[in-house]
């Protein structure tokens, strides 16, 4: 199996180590990931603004230097959202196709790609706020969404569970958005600011400490809010506890 | 041109008052766990709402059809139908029939289609007097704002709000502020007005094709007075509320109460085929531009019943409120809808959306909201209604991004200077991020650099590796 490794933009500079992370995990559970070093950034960015143009550029960019990987695993929802269900104004060439279908966020891929059943190397003896980021949630289809009425499920509940020790739990609004939305935390920062706040004090009126998600978009969101506000708790993006690096 | 809605700025100023956004946000959050609770009673529930979405789409692209059949169902009972092709045009339809029968007063019930037209005011600059029987509507209109909400059009309100509009208008208590009081002061007072109503007006839920029945749902009984207690009744109609048949209706009953309040069914649901003895009934079906938005790519927002349940799940709409979206339509349904209407006066909204997602899944026809909101997004841009500031973003996003070697000069730019301002600057207003946000603490080193220092061995070998 040929694995591709993407790092979104905003991981490589701001929150290295949820790729770090990531990638031993992937090394750990005996593969051989490829840090795909020329691609910088899916578009999202860009098409989230509505400049199709423009992110078509950087779409064409990126996909030059994605192909021949059974799959890029990315530590990323919404960066595999974006590549998935919205890489659709480029040309969409075999090659396009393949990255489509291959690009996968790094949850999926260890819980239906290649199903990992035992992190026996992982222990976190403490209770954690998982916080499903939308993207990851509602359009990667990682877990159940609570207005939808089928049958419950979270792939990334049954990863952590792997962890020795770990109690996982929610806020009390399990899924609301924490306004992040990528642009919108600049377009909007009074709500994005406020969405932020109440969803940190969701985690500290639960008396939470330590809060994880797939999405280390929402979580560098959250966590500044919550220093902005003086309250002690911290964030690990999910494979630096998958992988046993969050102390 | 029209004035451009900065639903921002208005929603900026909500959020900074406290009570009444925590209260707003909490009605409408109480709104949305309630329609969990009962949508899970239901095993159905999501094939309900496939189902609902399909037969929208099937009624919709037999309007034509369906359309004549309900006019001729209800001609044949003694009902007068008009067709008004613009908003204009039904202003006007429902003045004539109002001057023709000599109507000084009447009252109205809640309806979306009428507030499209701006009808109200139209009326009033006419002469008359128009009373509306919904309370939440009721004070709106005696407060001079529009609804918040199009089912709860005053939820923004506390109430002492409602108290204090009620002593200014109605001569009410402005120190008591307890519902019962403040319900029985709106019922005195609209009772009166019932009586020597001249008309009465009601909006559509659903219109039914094959008996030619006008449903409407509501809690507060209001709709069956204006219905029945005047002598002139006029019901105006927004093409695409129209379902086949009377064996679709169920379907649609059991979704509307449960996505919209989070209760099983409306406390009324009054159908009305023909006049009441001695009564002459006016049917006015508006188009408005819903014929032309049919053939466009967001056709599917005509699906939409009015529930409102996209609006109480929305996180930015519970915490700025309806009223920051200066719109017929607010909420996701606005950004979806609004732009059709006046593109450059909305082409700010379909930016207010954090793409949660969650609009679509409460959704109970299935409209693809956070995709339409995306579609609105690109037309704005295309169309180059989109703002300065935005357009210099994409310039340097563009750039940058596009390759990993710019990435790379811009993120030692941006991490130099995360090391480097002092907090005083790096925090202050001239990062407008810093008002809600710490700013995110520099790692020692990026991704890349670490990678430098741990490439594997094999790294460059085209050999594949095995699970």
């Amino acid at each position: 199996m040929k694995v591709g490794f993407f790092v979104p933009c905003y991981i490589d500079a701001i929150a290295p180590q949820a790729a770090i992370s990531s990638f031993k995990l992937l090394q750990r559970l005996g593969l051989r990931p490829e840090f795909i070093e020329a691609a910088a950034c899916c578009g999202l960015p860009l098409k989230d603004m509505g400049y199709t143009r423009s992110a078509c550029k950087v779409e064409k960019s990126v996909a030059s230097h994605m192909a021949g990987y059974d799959y890029i695993v990315m530590p990323s929802g919404i960066c595999a959202d974006q590549f998935r269900y919205h890489f659709d104004d480029l040309e969409q060439t075999p090659e396009v196709e393949h990255i489509r279908r291959s690009a996968v966020d790094l949850v999926t891929f260890l819980h239906d790609i290649i199903k990992v059943d035992a992190l026996p190397w992982a222990r976190f003896p403490h209770r954690v706020a998982l916080h499903n980021g939308c993207h990851s949630l509602r359009y990667l289809n990682e877990a159940r969404p609570s207005e939808l009425m089928i049958p419950d499920f979270s792939k990334t509940e049954d990863l952590l569970n792997l962890v020795e020790g770990i109690e996982v739990g929610y806020a009390t609004r399990r899924d609301e958005c924490c306004g992040f939305g990528g642009t919108f935390t600049i377009w909007d920062q009074s709500c994005s600011g406020q969405q932020g706040l109440d969803k940190v004090r969701d985690y500290a009126r639960n008396d939470f400490r330590y809060v994880t998600s797939q999405d280390m978009s929402c979580l560098l969101h959250q966590s500044c809010v919550a220093r902005k506000f003086g309250l002690d708790i911290k964030f690990y993006y999910i494979a630096e506890i998958l992988n046993g690096d969050a102390k | 041109m029209s004035r451009q809605v900065n639903q921002v700025k208005l929603g900026a100023e909500f959020i900074a008052d406290t009570p009444h956004r925590e209260s707003n946000d909490r009605c409408l959050w109480a709104a949305r766990m309630r329609r969990d609770k009962v949508a899970a009673t239901l095993p159905e529930w999501e094939e309900m709402r496939d189902l609902a979405s399909e037969i929208k789409r099937h009624s919709l692209s037999h309007l034509d059809e369906y359309l004549l059949q309900f006019e001729s169902n209800l001609k044949n009972r003694g009902v007068k139908v008009h067709w008004a092709e613009t908003a204009d045009e039904h202003n006007q339809i429902v003045f004539d029939i109002l001057r023709s029968h000599g109507v000084k007063t009447m009252t109205k019930g809640k309806s979306m289609a009428m507030d499209e037209c701006g009808m109200r005011e139209y009326l009033e600059n006419q002469g008359i007097e128009v009373n509306e029987s919904d309370l939440g509507e009721r004070i709106q209109q005696l407060d001079n704002q529009r609804d918040s909400h199009i089912v709860m059009p005053a939820i923004h309100k506390l109430r002492t709000d409602v108290a204090r509009i009620f002593a200014d208008k109605l001569g009410s208590d402005p120190s008591d502020d307890d519902p019962k009081y403040l319900n029985s002061v709106m019922r005195a007072d609209m009772r009166k007005r019932y009586v020597k109503a001249d008309a009465g007006m009601i909006g559509c839920n659903y219109a039914v094709a094959d008996t030619g029945t006008v449903v409407m749902c509501s809690n507060e009984g209001d709709v069956d007075i204006c219905a029945n207690v005047p002598p002139v009744l006029i019901v105006t109609i927004g093409i695409e509320k129209i379902i086949p048949s009377q064996s679709d209706l169920p379907l649609y009953l059991r979704l509307l109460s449960r996505s919209s309040l989070g209760y099983d069914i409306t406390q009324y649901t009054s159908h009305i085929s023909a006049p009441a003895p001695g009564q002459v009934m006016h049917v006015v079906l508006l188009d408005n531009g819903r014929s032309d938005r049919l053939g466009q790519p967001y056709w599917e927002v005509l699906k939409c019943m009015r529930c409102g349940a996209c609006m109480n799940t929305c996180p930015v709409f519970r915490r700025t409120s309806g009223i920051s979206y200066d719109a017929n339509y607010p909420g996701p349904l606005g950004l979806a809808l609004m732009p059709s209407y006046d593109l450059h006066r909305y082409a700010r909204l379909p930016f207010s959306c954090t793409h949660c997602g969650s609009c679509g899944n409460v959704c109970p026809v299935k409209v693809p909201l956070p995709e339409l909101i995306f579609y609105w997004r690109e037309v704005v841009v295309a169309r180059r209604e989109s703002l300065f500031s935005h357009d210099l973003e994409e310039g340097m996003m563009g750039a940058v991004l596009q390759t990993s070697t710019n990435l790379q000069h811009a993120e030692k730019l941006g991490l130099w200077a995360l090391r480097h301002t002092p907090e005083s600057i790096a925090e202050s207003g001239v990062n407008p991020w810093a008002a809600w946000h710490k700013n995110p603490i520099p790692p020692k080193q990026t991704f890349r650099e670490w990678y430098e220092e741990n490439r594997p061995k094999h790294d460059s070998s085209d050999e594949s590796s095995k699970v």
